[in-house]
């Protein structure tokens, strides 16, 4: 289809002509990596009175990740305006008036959106891993280690499909406010503490962000009886996207704009 | 041309637009004329295929708005001036819309011009005055040199110089051969811009008609007469073949004769007038009586009470316009509420 690309010209604009989506995405990457460097400097100090046995299971490379529980929060802000926009402001029905094919419409959206967020993920994932092996000094890990480099692209993979799947849930709800008041406390908390205790660790693990998380992980948990390995963990994250983006869609497509 | 097949959308049990065929034609303006909660929005928001219509279709120039390429440079609408994201530029608000449409960015640059919002234009348009945002809501629609204009309530939020000028623009897009759609709530807007008028009432098509038959057909005329001898004036009108009605402050309303007749006869009559004063019932009142009638028949019995110009209130409890009237102010204070 010709119109494709006068589309993603268009979101391209409507992206960058914002200041939510410089603040949101620099949000992302100044908490992730400042965060994870301060916990690397924190393990390197630590590392002395750890057990043998902790020390067994230590894992400099997933260690440096440790900001991005926080960070992703500021990916999910960004995923969640981009779309939920359109709505709060009304922008919406000028932008179907253009672009009356909403198939297209949603598609050049999450194009561009999702292009962006994979190159600030992967500079993020790139810049918190190296960051946070100078921080460990002794401790650290090479990008050239078995499993590592996979964990530091899987790292940006990961932000970018946290960010994909608010998009899909924002399409759904369509309001900013409700989108992040479910998102929010359930990616901080609600799925930290049903991956936490034992009675639901088996459900939680399968939530989209426990199930993404595997792949920066590059040292075997010390009890994993995890039933996937990193690329499942993510293919289970990239299942829930596309659920929640194949709901989005129907949304758009079916209800009045 | 715009042209309304059966349109019909339905919102649960409640019927907001109801089999409107219609055809909006080019080279002239047509005001689409309802009361506030008529459908008016809705059937515009369906023209644009924002809406899916529950029954029937809509036709831009015989095709399916979806089946448009590049929409913009066939139909521009303004449809909410508030429609645009506050922390967006005037130009970055345009140059998005216009990328989409393949439309060259120097047109951007022209209907900004046109508008009178260069100056602006790289301001956010969070702090722009609903004058302001009216104004970018236009431009958006001229973005593409369309053939066909639908505006919703344009005016409102304009100022006088602000009204005056778009008025001038829908004549000359009429002028220049396009198909100009514009809705308003206010008879006496519609009166000074549009050349035909499609007039809905809770969703059903009242009357598609050029507004010099409207006007004709819909203005009554009539004369008021006082007189302290009021049962000796209305059997003298009586025994002339004249029905006069009492109207709740002791004057009455003679319709389809002339003031001066009326005169002569009092004064062979020997009657003595306190007032005898020809009325045109305006086109706000005709426009009014027209969705009312068709709508709730009682309604059209109490019309003389219902329409009444303003004036020193009756004696007696004051006469409410029920049915419709009432319907419609619950209704739209129900809509501002929600």
């Amino acid at each position: 289809m010709a119109v494709v690309p006068q589309v993603l010209r268009s979101e391209w604009t409507k992206i960058r002509s914002v200041r939510s989506t410089v603040w949101t995405l620099g949000t992302a990457v100044v908490v992730t990596i400042a965060l994870g460097v301060l916990i690397c400097t924190l393990a390197r100090t630590d590392f002395a009175s750890m057990s043998a046995h902790a020390r067994f299971a230590f894992d400099p490379t997933n260690i440096s990740f440790a900001g991005m529980g926080l960070g992703q929060l500021a990916m999910i802000v960004f995923g969640v305006l981009v779309v939920s926009n359109e709505y709060s402001t009304g922008m919406i029905r000028a932008s179907l008036a253009a672009v009356p094919q909403r198939a297209t419409f949603l598609f050049c959206k999450l194009l561009v959106a999702t292009a962006l967020v994979l190159v600030v993920g992967l500079a993020t994932s790139f810049a918190t891993f190296f960051a946070g092996q100078a921080a460990l000094g002794d401790h650290r890990a090479d990008i050239g280690d078995p499993g590592v480099l996979r964990a530091v692209i899987g790292g940006g993979l990961y932000m970018t499909l946290i960010a994909l799947f608010s998009m899909g849930v924002a399409a759904m709800l369509r309001s900013p406010m409700l989108s992040l008041g479910i998102l929010m406390p359930f990616f901080f908390l609600i799925s930290n503490i049903l991956g936490n205790v034992s009675a639901t660790r088996k459900i939680g693990r399968y939530l989209p962000d426990q199930a993404g998380q595997k792949i920066m992980q590059v040292v075997p948990r010390a009890v994993d009886d995890v039933p996937y390995g990193p690329w499942g963990g993510l293919g289970i994250m990239i299942a829930w996207t596309l659920a929640a983006l194949a709901g989005g869609f129907v949304v758009l497509e079916k209800r009045d704009a | 041309m715009i042209e309304l097949q059966g349109l019909t959308k339905h919102y649960g049990d409640k019927v907001a637009v109801d089999h409107l065929t219609c055809t909006v034609r080019p080279g002239i303006v047509t005001g689409f004329l309802g009361p506030n909660g008529a459908g008016k929005s809705t059937t515009m928001r369906m023209m644009l295929d924002l809406d899916n219509p529950t029954e029937g279709t809509v036709r831009i120039d015989g095709r399916h708005y979806r089946r448009l390429r590049n929409p913009l440079t066939s139909i521009g609408a303004l449809l909410d001036a508030k429609a645009i994201h506050g922390g967006r530029s005037a130009y970055h608000h345009l140059l998005c819309l216009a990328q989409s449409n393949g439309i060259p960015r120097a047109r951007v640059d022209e209907v900004l011009d046109t508008v009178g919002l260069t100056s602006v234009a790289k301001k956010r348009t969070k702090g722009f005055s609903l004058g302001m945002g009216q104004r970018l809501g236009i431009a958006a629609a001229l973005l593409g040199d369309p053939q066909v204009l639908l505006f919703d309530e344009p005016v409102n939020g304009l100022d006088p110089e602000g009204i005056h000028w778009i008025r001038h623009l829908m004549k000359d897009l009429a002028a220049q051969g396009r198909t100009v759609f514009v809705s308003s709530h206010l008879m006496s807007e519609m009166a000074l811009t549009a050349d035909h008028l499609i007039v809905i009432g809770q969703g059903r098509l009242m009357a598609d008609t050029s507004m010099a038959a409207f006007i004709r057909e819909n203005s009554r005329s009539y004369v008021r007469m006082r007189s302290p001898e009021q049962e000796q004036l209305r059997d003298l009108l009586h025994a002339e073949g004249i029905t006069a009605v009492a109207v709740g402050d002791g004057s009455l309303e003679v319709d389809g004769v002339p003031a001066a007749r009326l005169g002569e006869m009092a004064a062979r009559g020997r009657v003595v007038l306190h007032e005898l004063s020809p009325r045109q019932a305006s086109l706000e009142e005709a426009f009014m009586q027209l969705t009312a009638a068709s709508v709730e028949y009682h309604a059209h019995e109490d019309r003389r009470v219902a329409v009444r110009p303003p004036g020193p209130p009756p004696a007696g409890p004051p006469v409410q316009p029920e049915g419709w009237g009432a319907d419609w102010d619950a209704h739209r204070r129900q809509r501002k509420g929600s």
